[in-house]
């Protein structure tokens, strides 16, 4: 045994790639970003401007806060179905409640169903232990079926966008989309929490090892609630930058976000199995994602085929790091 | 006969609750008759299939999310190809679309035997990628379906020597599920590869070390759900007329209904009868909800809230059949 050890071995350049990319898998994913965007300038030359740039930013926004969800969820092993549902009902809340109420009225009872919603998938899978992926579908489809009910109540007084989410959504200032000034603050409060507060340690832990976090006194329903809550709400207040960006109040408003949220975080590289992954690794993704959908709309891929690719995506990208992993 | 009540008391307790329920149902409405049990057995059909579907599998110790996702794709697929085409070329349909089935459901447990990802994110890939596949097919809910198919499920048969009254109480499509679950599973069941999947669910390792082939065991359970989520997407067509893109909500249903009929969602346990009896019993719920005159859009919250805590009950069950301490 010993002298196979000791024995010098050429590492080979696959292998020296792989544990490469699972030191530093933001280096290959930036590359991988740059490589779309090139394509994309040859495919259509002079495309990548400052307006596209703004532009790629105003939705990639979105996408990306509804990732940072799937990110927080997936580091506990879980995920969030549940943020599409949520983001479109406050958005369809605060449409229809802007018109007889004051804003900061028309936002609590907006977000009011996401922090309802939180509460109960925490609940569910925190102390029921239901998997995360049941327990949200199951919330998202209740949540729909309210919608539906509360959409009749609301059919006469109508629907408007408020002009503060309409220029938070849609408006540039000095070639900066205005939705920024909320996602950096969000961004950075994320990426704070789960690298320097005790609860984005607690969710990796619960994540890596549920049992060790739970025996060294981790009170896991507890975590679990607080994150499901915290999601739904990041996903409630997507929601209102969304309608500010699509300008349409509709029941399946953020529905189209739900898949590729997934895909984002999975090839930002969060592991689906928790304890592993970031929030940097998930914005890169929904850049990536942005712009591969640029690239398939050029490409007159339709809707069906964008599906199937975020699906093989997700598959193949889970695959790999799980190979990863196990080499190490 | 203990261990008969044991085995079967759930089973039992679930037919009880049914017949309870149709005696609630025949108080609500004194007029409900043989024509609203046909009515009845045409809704479930589909749900019934999606059921088998996921039952076969968690039997065998996975779980499948992409269900409603293969009936959508297998319902369009026979739609579209019966579109325009004669009756005899819906001969050729049927088992194309069943052969479907079965391939993409085997792709499904190849892909979690060799890749080695967890069975729940594979199948969620999946999910995409049947989604896509089933918009590519057809963009919008269309297509149509062979008239003699369509009279399959509609009407009674007539068995002899039962009197005219009696007869109305056998409508087509009770007979047309019941033949084909039982020309499927009773073999099944008897035989070497029936054990052999209760084997895997059971205990994985154990199987392997008794000589079970578990990949291709495991395989073959995740094509025999395939073949279901096909006969259920076939049904889908043949009840509607069209073929719908967008999944409906078999997912959860048919995972509340595997819960509720008995089959415990580690896998290893239970039949088919329960989680049959089971959709029976959540769709008569929905019947006595519409008889009340309540809200459609209310009857499908409710409906939702009780599968979710239908579900939230057996993860609990499950959760305390299991050591104190282990992780779930």
């Amino acid at each position: 045994m010993t002298d196979i050890a000791t024995m010098p071995r050429p590492v080979s350049f696959a292998r020296r790639l792989k544990r490469f990319m699972a030191d530093r898998p933001l280096i290959p994913l930036i590359i991988l970003l740059f490589i779309l965007v090139v394509i994309l300038q040859i495919l259509r030359p002079g495309i990548v401007n400052e307006r596209w740039l703004a532009n790629t930013a105003k939705f990639a926004i979105p996408l990306a806060i509804l990732a940072g969800c799937q990110t927080m969820t997936m580091l506990t092993g879980g995920i969030d179905l549940s943020v599409g549902t949520v983001a479109t009902m406050s958005a369809f809340i605060m449409a229809t409640q802007i018109v007889n109420q004051d804003p900061a009225v028309a936002f609590l009872l907006a977000m009011l169903p996401a922090v309802l919603i939180g509460l109960v998938n925490g609940i569910g899978v925190g102390v029921f232990r239901v998997h995360p992926l049941i327990m949200t579908l199951g919330t998202s489809l209740i949540g729909t079926g309210f919608l539906q009910v509360y959409q009749r109540t609301v059919i006469a007084s109508g629907a408007k966008i408020p002009d503060f989410l309409n220029w938070l959504g849609t408006g540039v200032t000095y070639g900066f989309p205005n939705a920024l000034l909320l996602f950096v603050p969000v961004a950075v409060l994320i990426v704070f929490m789960l690298n320097r507060t005790g609860f984005g340690r607690l969710l990796y832990a619960v994540g890596d090892n549920e049992r060790a976090a739970r025996l060294s006194g981790v009170r896991y329903w507890q975590v679990i609630t607080a994150l499901y809550i915290l999601s739904s709400l990041l996903a409630g207040i997507t929601g209102l930058l969304y309608i500010g960006l699509i300008k349409a109040p509709s029941l399946s408003l953020a529905e189209p976000l739900v898949l590729p949220s997934v895909a984002a975080a999975v090839i930002g590289g969060t592991s689906i199995f928790g304890g592993r992954g970031g929030y940097t690794g998930t914005i890169i993704g929904a850049l990536i994602l942005t712009v591969l959908t640029t690239l398939l709309t050029i490409l007159q891929m339709p809707e069906g085929g964008r599906r199937i690719l975020f699906g093989c995506i997700v598959l193949f990208v889970t695959a790999a790091y799980l190979r990863i992993v196990e080499d190490r | 006969m203990s261990r008969f009540l044991r085995n079967q008391g759930w089973v039992a307790g679930l037919f009880a609750l049914l017949i309870f329920l149709f005696v609630v149902t025949k108080l609500i409405q004194p007029g409900y008759g043989s024509g609203d049990f046909g009515s009845l057995a045409r809704a479930v059909l589909p749900y019934a299939f999606a059921v088998a579907a996921q039952t076969v599998v968690v039997i065998a110790g996975g779980i499948d999310l992409s269900v409603a996702a293969m009936m959508a794709l297998t319902s369009v697929t026979a739609a579209s190809m019966m579109n325009g085409a004669s009756e005899e070329y819906a001969l050729f349909v049927v088992p194309f679309v069943l052969a479907m089935g079965l391939v993409l459901g085997a792709l499904n447990g190849v892909l979690i035997v060799v890749t080695r990802v967890p069975d729940i994110v594979v199948t969620l890939a999946m999910l995409f990628v049947l989604q896509g596949a089933a918009l590519l097919v057809l963009g919008a809910p269309g297509g149509a379906a062979a008239e003699w198919l369509k009279a399959s499920v509609i009407g009674t048969v007539p068995v002899p020597g039962l009197p005219d009254w009696a007869d109305a109480w056998v409508p087509k499509a009770l007979v047309l599920l019941v033949v084909c679950l039982c020309i499927v599973w009773i073999p099944l069941r008897r035989s070497r590869l029936g054990l052999s999947i209760y084997a895997i669910g059971s205990n994985e390792l154990a199987a392997f070390r008794s000589g079970v082939p578990v990949a291709r065991t495991r395989i073959i359970a995740y094509a025999l759900s395939g073949l279901f989520a096909a006969l259920g997407g076939l049904s889908l067509t043949i009840s509607t007329g069209i073929g719908a893109p967008i999944p409906g909500p078999y997912l959860l249903a048919s995972v509340a209904a595997v819960v509720l009929g008995g089959v415990a969602l580690g896998g290893g346990k239970g039949g088919l009868l329960g989680p049959i009896i089971a959709v029976f019993v959540l769709r008569l719920v929905r019947t006595d909800l519409t008889l009340l005159a309540i809200d459609p859009n209310v009857t499908a919250i409710i409906e939702g809230l009780i599968m979710v805590a239908v579900v939230m009950f057996g993860a609990f069950i499950t959760m305390r059949s299991r050591p104190a301490g282990a992780t779930p």
